[in-house]
């Protein structure tokens, strides 16, 4: 069972909930819980998570390297090449792959007729493993600053998913690519946003999404308190469960300031997180 | 004429108040012209309730697309795809569409041509007026790659837009995170207007931001956002800053006003405009301005 926690807009509480989730699921299903950072741009999940480091695997891409003293100046990778990442100036005999722009892909070395072309290995980011409750049950996707491939670094991520128990996706924030390939993965998406109109302008896209994804959903509402009744209107009207709130005061939000897993903050809150917990459960059973 | 300012409001982590400043900086300037590149989730329209006035479609992708008819299952399309975007659901290929990059590998190897590689043409840009001045902003289709193609777009047309209306400041909301989205934001800009929030995850996400900037060379000032949330933070991220070397400019405090401005489709500037938030967002803005005089 995988379950995918999204937001369209950011900072709305993607990690203050799917911490939450899998430290009151870890005390239901021991062993049986893993939690992946997917937003690789800035994986917060580790700041209250506060585990070691078991190992760290490098994310790698192809880069192709031309050698312009074989190159005939031919034009046939530049010609393939979809990124626009071959710059060649064949009066000064220079020609050379940008890699900032390069996807891997590989389709100017395969159309090369001289094999003037090699591929290197690029570290473009890594997925880390650390021992939590268990050995492999918290998973980080880290991009390397500087670099534009963030979808490639959470495919690859999830790939270090286990196949068994349930695995919690902290997914990027938006509605893009990156966000894609968190969602198509999972079998379930929690939608965390927060009652203003940012919250629900941006809910609305990403249940587009989900819906065009055929993805089972349901709706946490995080800062609650205000009645922002056209969010509860469009929840009602679209028929989407509401799988809890999560009130707006200053303690939560103060210890979430200072890292603490906010689910832990006191006992009400502890017994909101698995009200929660036990919807998202049921909701899930009734898709099987 | 001289190229215009360009400012873009960024923040590494979401949530900060990107949209709320950026809004507020729109009621204070003169002669500027607005955009939103957070193209993902574009929400500064919500408060700048700017009237379209033309429209275009705008393509950020392509994806393979192949001709069951023509293929003959050899599967080499398959071997070659480095995206795992090409599975055999018996002997026809199938295109994992979120998976494909476009690259055309697969197009370039098929033997009977029967892959084409097709554009997507799902994402929009709308020019615009609103009550401050000119805007131009984007909007990605579902699902769609956020190359950061559509950013450079959208700020080009800023650029003619400015030109135009002898705009003098381009003021860009931009989007969160640290990939090609913001690296398309930062690429030309003058200067950077950090929000960050004082929690552990507001700074991690916000030194990320840093770093990745600081390839570019481009000047950074930082606004801490409800920054009595924790004070104790909002100290550290002060100290972390001034050893980078890097100003803070504003900090706010955490007030309903933010989201009670928002639900009446105001700028805080124009809700409150004597509250403590707008005085401080004033002064925000004139650092700003005073930079800017400075580099003309």
């Amino acid at each position: 069972m995988k379950i995918a926690i999204t937001s369209g807009k950011g900072g709305t509480g993607k990690t203050t909930v799917s911490t939450g989730l899998f430290h009151i699921l870890n005390r239901y299903l021991k062993h049986h819980v893993q939690l992946l950072d997917c937003d690789v741009e800035e994986p917060d999940c580790h700041i209250f998570i506060k585990a070691s480091k078991t190992a760290v695997y490098p994310v790698n891409l192809l880069i192709p390297e031309i050698n312009a003293n074989i190159c005939t100046f031919c034009g046939k990778c530049k010609a393939a090449c979809a990124f626009n990442a071959i710059v060649m100036l064949p009066p000064a005999k220079f020609i050379e792959v940008s890699a900032d722009m390069c996807h891997g892909c590989g389709a100017c070395t395969y159309v090369c007729p001289e094999n003037a072309i090699t591929e290197k290995h690029k570290s473009i980011g890594q997925v880390s493993h650390f021992d939590y409750y268990a050995k492999d049950e918290f998973i980080e996707g880290r991009m390397h600053i500087g670099s534009a491939l963030q979808t490639r670094v959470i495919r690859e991520t999830i790939t270090h998913a286990r196949q068994q128990g349930v695995i919690l996706f902290d997914s990027p924030p938006g509605t893009s690519c990156p966000v894609i390939a968190t969602v198509s993965k999972s079998d379930y998406v929690v939608m965390v946003t927060e009652p203003t109109p940012f919250g629900l302008n941006d809910l609305i896209l990403m249940a587009e999404t989900v819906k065009q994804l055929g993805k089972k959903h349901g709706i946490v509402i995080n800062k609650a308190g205000l009645n922002y009744k056209p969010l509860y209107d469009y929840i009602t009207q679209n028929n989407i469960p509401l799988l809890g709130e999560i009130p707006f005061r200053k303690e939560l939000a103060s210890a979430y300031s200072k890292g603490e897993i906010v689910a832990e903050s006191s006992p009400e809150i502890r017994s909101l997180f698995e009200g929660i917990t036990k919807k998202i459960l049921f909701e899930t059973s009734l898709n099987s | 004429m001289k190229k215009p300012f360009e400012i873009v409001i960024l923040s590494g982590k979401g949530g900060t108040g990107k949209t709320s400043v950026t809004a507020a900086f729109a009621s204070l300037a003169k002669h500027a012209v607005f955009t939103d590149c957070d193209v993902d989730a574009a929400d500064l329209h919500l408060v700048l309730s700017p009237d379209i006035y033309q429209q275009e479609e705008f393509s950020s992708g392509a994806k393979a697309v192949v001709d069951t008819d023509k293929c003959t299952s050899c599967g080499l399309c398959k071997d070659v795809c480095r995206f795992s975007a090409l599975a055999y659901s018996g002997d026809i290929p199938v295109i994992d569409e979120y998976a494909c990059e476009g690259c055309g590998l697969c197009s370039i190897v098929c033997p009977v041509d029967a892959i084409t590689i097709e554009n997507y043409n799902n994402n929009h840009i709308y020019f615009a007026t609103c009550r401050f001045g000119p805007m131009v902003y984007g909007k990605l289709g579902i699902a769609e790659e956020n190359s950061g193609k559509l950013v450079s777009k959208i700020r080009q047309y800023a650029r003619e837009l400015a030109q135009k209306h002898h705009a003098e400041i381009i003021i860009t909301d931009g989007p969160p995170g640290i990939g090609c989205p913001v690296i398309s934001a930062v690429t030309g800009s003058d200067l950077v207007l950090a929000v960050t929030e004082p929690t552990m995850s507001g700074w991690h996400d916000l030194d990320r931001l840093i770093e990745m900037i600081g390839g570019f060379k481009t000047p950074v000032f930082v606004v801490i956002n409800k920054y009595d949330l924790n004070e104790e933070m909002t100290r550290v991220i002060e100290g972390n800053l001034l050893a980078k070397n890097i100003r803070v400019i504003g900090k706010i405090p955490y007030s309903d006003t933010m989201v009670l401005a928002l639900l009446e489709a105001k700028t805080i500037n124009e809700f409150d405009p004597s509250g403590y938030i707008a005085g401080e967002l004033t002064r925000i803005w004139e650092t700003i301005t005073l930079t800017y005089e400075q580099n003309k």
